[in-house]
């Protein structure tokens, strides 16, 4: 297609780079790496010796609005520092583990990498070699052409159940044929200020502290903006935060019990008639099959299950449903549970069955530009490598547009060799010993049985010094030229290189010279600017032009499903089976799945186990973030460390002294798994001295690189097992049953 | 005759971002912890039923030159730039004063 669409641009006080005051200033997005998940408009500061000396926010980016958070901030500390790895490496395979990496030229490490796949797909087929990428960084597109192109259709995420986001994901296009977001005036270049726009009166925050988190294309503090405009809140948290603190209501609800808090809330809001009937009636489907599935769940009963007052969650379904506006803005705490799909679907139906659906306010289908969520290239796969993904027959719902493996089934492929040995890994971006990977030790142990590993980061990382072969470094974005296109409703805009830091090469470079190398014809650009070009080419931009005016906003439309927007017939409705929205889903229903929301007991938990409660009496949920770091990232920038040296729990004060702990003391936090040291930061905003918090992807970069940086004395995934949904997806990441004993002086791991 | 300027802080709602120090810190290349502005915690405590102390106050130190040469181009101090909450005004005082007047949890640094 080569239609030049309508876009709406703000007006730009200068070209995207200028000189000011003795230095460069070149404007653009700031999408990856240090991982992120949003991409805000920045201006990137260089000096004359080419180095990076400043970071600011964009003031004209209507996304962000000058605002930044001190990850990008404090970036020209990322991007230069001493630590970062700056040329490829090699070790020979029998040293895994050891520090003894060589410094190669480019031309032998991709010399070797391509040969060395060929040889593998030769022998057992281009199947056997897993490409895995970690999150937050924007190379999905890349990754996933480099493995189709190169034969093998297991490219994915070393993450049990796909339990972050993908859930959600493959649940609301399941459901309705599309994607749903809060409506925050995101979409819009003119924002609150645009005549069609509303703000939400009120807005559930769902598991989830977006300030912090700013999770996919979320600008956390928009909430605060909206708060500022009378927004209220209504807080789903174990914690009280600050949001919680300005919320309306509080719903502390222990974790893993998110699905039934939301059926409890359904049973009030259908019980009490408080729903939208002319919107169930004309746009939903399975309505009285999901009031039935709600009678199920009566408040009484999930008070009990939730551990919430009973009071609390009928006046937090009043106060949504009866709402003009309403949306929910939920974290992956939902993701993270093994049935985390019904748990989607329960949540989200609160927002179906009060009629908040691409409405002003309420939740509403990020638009597109280019639609890229189904990878870059799945046409180069043949039909029978195809057939080949891993877990496709185990779990039917990720035909369902979904390109990925099934990690749980990858593992076991890794370990078992069945279906198929598992020769090759490709590690982009991902620490996944540090971050990802459940029960680490049982995922490095199988990684060890490839053949092959090849790893491209920033920054050495536990999982590169465990594992690699060979090392590609890797580029941050102000080293790199790039498309920031998704996630959430997508605008037009460019990552733009302004410096060079040694030999690093941009992901996207690196995917490109590889990809090449294995299959020239479905890499036949000269350069990834004209690979960028090739992939808007639909939008009527090339790169450059692009550049010149982003952010260009596809021009935005309320209410598409009246208008015929969603469905490809052109008919008015939804983009699905019965052309509603399915309360009934007919895709579960056809996948052998339950087609209705329902909760079960996280396993084990109180609720399934409480036998183990005499000895693991607190309920622990993780991954809490922290401001200055993303992920396992961040630990080796010292002004971010700074903020956060150690890796905390959370615990309650009298729960602190029922185990005899003061704040400051180490501690192993240790479930019926395994165990990982933590620092006790006694908190009284726990909301039940039953829970306890921490925060994840913890290693620490100063400590033996041989003993892998102490990974396996940190990694608080220790305690999570590789044990994915009944539909493949979701995992028990965030909620499980621990008990704290002080570490005795000089105690490791094993 | 040029007005003196200042800063308004709206307290209530700094969330604690960090971003107005690590924005200062950068500009002026100080110190790891230290720079013109640092932000407190207070709380969070539980005050009565759903009733928590939990906030957050910047406050302006001996560092801090008001961004001067920001000023002189024509921008706001880096703080203030960069504050995620927007809870942070920049202006001649006497302006800032009668913002102040309007609501509590509020504080007014003179540059």
């Amino acid at each position: 297609m080569t239609e030049k669409r309508e876009y709406v641009l703000i007006e730009h006080e200068k070209p995207w780079t200028y000189e000011e005051d003795g230095l460069k200033v070149a404007r653009g997005s700031a999408w990856t790496g240090p991982g992120c998940h949003i991409g805000c408009g920045v201006l990137l500061y260089t000096d004359e010796n080419g180095r990076l000396v400043k970071v600011e926010g964009d003031p004209e980016n209507p996304f962000n609005e000058g605002r930044l958070c001190i990850r990008c901030l404090a970036l020209p500390e990322v991007t230069h520092s001493t630590k970062r790895l700056t040329y490829p490496m090699k070790r020979d395979k029998a040293l895994r583990g050891k520090n003894q990496f060589e410094r190669i030229s480019w031309d032998e490490a991709l010399d070797t990498i391509e040969a060395k796949l060929k040889e593998i797909a030769e022998q057992y087929g281009p199947e056997s070699v897993l490409f895995m990428q970690g999150t937050g960084r924007d190379i999905a597109a890349w990754i996933s052409r480099l493995a189709w192109s190169y034969g093998s259709p297991n490219y994915g995420f070393p993450l049990s159940g796909l339990a972050c986001y993908l859930p959600r994901v493959s649940g609301m296009y399941s459901t309705t044929g599309s994607f749903w977001v809060c409506d925050c005036s995101q979409q819009f270049p003119d924002r609150y200020d645009n005549p069609e726009y509303q703000d939400p009166e009120v807005m559930i925050l769902w598991g989830n502290n977006p300030l912090i988190s700013n999770s996919d294309g979320f600008f956390g503090h928009w909430v605060v903006d909206l708060m500022r405009r009378g927004m209220k809140t209504i807080v789903c948290d174990p914690r009280m935060t600050w949001l919680g603190a300005r919320a309306e209501i509080v719903l502390p609800v222990r974790p893993g019990t998110d699905a039934a808090l939301a059926l409890g809330m359904l049973n009030v809001i259908i019980g009490e008639d408080l729903y939208d009937h002319e919107f169930v009636e004309l746009w939903c489907y399975g309505f009285d099959e999901l009031a039935e599935r709600a009678k199920e769940y009566p408040v009484d009963k999930v008070a009990e299950i939730c551990w919430v007052d009973a009071d609390r969650i009928r006046t937090a379904a009043r106060l949504f449903a009866n709402a003009e506006r309403a949306c929910v803005q939920w974290g992956v705490a939902v993701d993270m549970t093994r049935e985390a799909l019904p748990a989607g679907q329960a949540i989200s139906a609160l927002t179906q069955i009060t009629g908040n659906i691409d409405r002003p306010g309420g939740m509403i289908i990020p638009p597109e530009l280019i639609f890229y969520g189904g990878g870059f290239g799945a046409d180069l796969l043949t039909p029978e490598q195809t057939n080949k993904r891993l877990g496709m027959n185990q779990y039917p719902l990720l035909k369902f547009g979904f390109a990925t493996f099934q990690p749980d089934v990858a593992l076991r492929a890794m370990e078992t060799g069945d279906p198929y040995e598992i020769r090759g890994l490709w590690l982009q971006t991902t620490n996944t010993i540090a971050c990802m990977g459940a029960d680490p030790k049982r995922w490095l142990a199988a990684a060890k049985k490839a053949d092959f590993i090849v790893c491209t980061d920033l920054f050495m990382t536990p999982t590169i010094m465990a594992l690699a072969d060979y090392v590609l470094p890797a580029a941050t974005y102000p080293e790199r030229d790039g498309l920031r296109i998704g996630d959430g409703p997508q605008r037009g805009e460019t990552i733009n290189k302004v410096v060079q830091v040694g030999e690093c090469k941009s992901d996207m470079e690196i995917n490109l010279e590889l990809g090449r190398r294995l299959n020239p014809e479905a890499w036949p650009w000269q350069d990834v600017k004209e690979m960028f070009t090739s992939m808007i080419a639909e939008t009527g931009y090339d790169f450059d032009g692009l550049r010149a005016v982003a952010p260009a906003y596809p021009r935005y439309i309320y209410r598409k499903h009246e208008k015929g927007l969603l469905r490809r017939d052109g008919s008015p409705g939804f983009n699905t089976a019965t052309g509603r929205i399915e309360l009934w889903a007919t895709v579960y229903a056809n996948a052998g799945l339950d087609p209705l929301p329902y909760f079960e007991e996280p396993e084990p938990g109180p609720g399934s186990t409480p036998e183990l409660l005499d000895e693991y009496p607190l309920v622990l949920t993780t991954g809490a973030r922290n401001w200055g770091m993303f992920h396992s990232e961040h630990r080796n920038i010292p002004r971010l460390r700074s903020l956060r040296p150690d890796p905390l729990i959370e615990v309650h004060p009298d729960a602190a002294e029922k185990f005899g702990l003061k704040d400051g003391d180490w501690v192993w936090v240790e479930n019926q798994l395994d165990r990982a040291k933590r620092r006790v930061k006694l908190w009284p905003a726990l909301l039940d001295a039953r829970f306890c918090s921490t925060d994840h992807a913890w290693w620490f970069p100063e400590a033996d690189p041989e003993k892998l940086y102490e990974v396996f004395d940190l990694n608080i995934n220790n305690n999570v097992t590789w044990t994915p949904g009944k539909s493949g997806f979701g995992s028990n990441y965030k909620c499980m049953l621990v008990k704290l004993s002080k570490v005795e002086e000089g105690e490791t791991h094993d | 005759m040029t007005d003196t300027y200042g800063i308004l802080i709206d307290y209530h709602w700094c969330t604690g971002c960090h971003s107005c120090e690590i924005a200062c810190q950068m500009e002026f290349g100080f110190a790891i912890g230290q720079g013109g502005i640092k932000v407190f915690e207070i709380g969070p405590w539980q005050i009565e039923g759903d009733t928590w102390q939990f906030d957050f106050a910047p406050v302006l130190t001996d560092q801090c030159d008001g961004c001067a040469n920001r000023a002189l181009a024509g921008k706001q101090p880096t703080c203030v730039h960069h504050c995620q909450a927007r809870c942070m005004t920049y202006g001649p005082l006497s302006e800032l004063a009668i913002a102040l007047a309007d609501h509590r949890k509020q504080q007014l640094y003179s540059l």
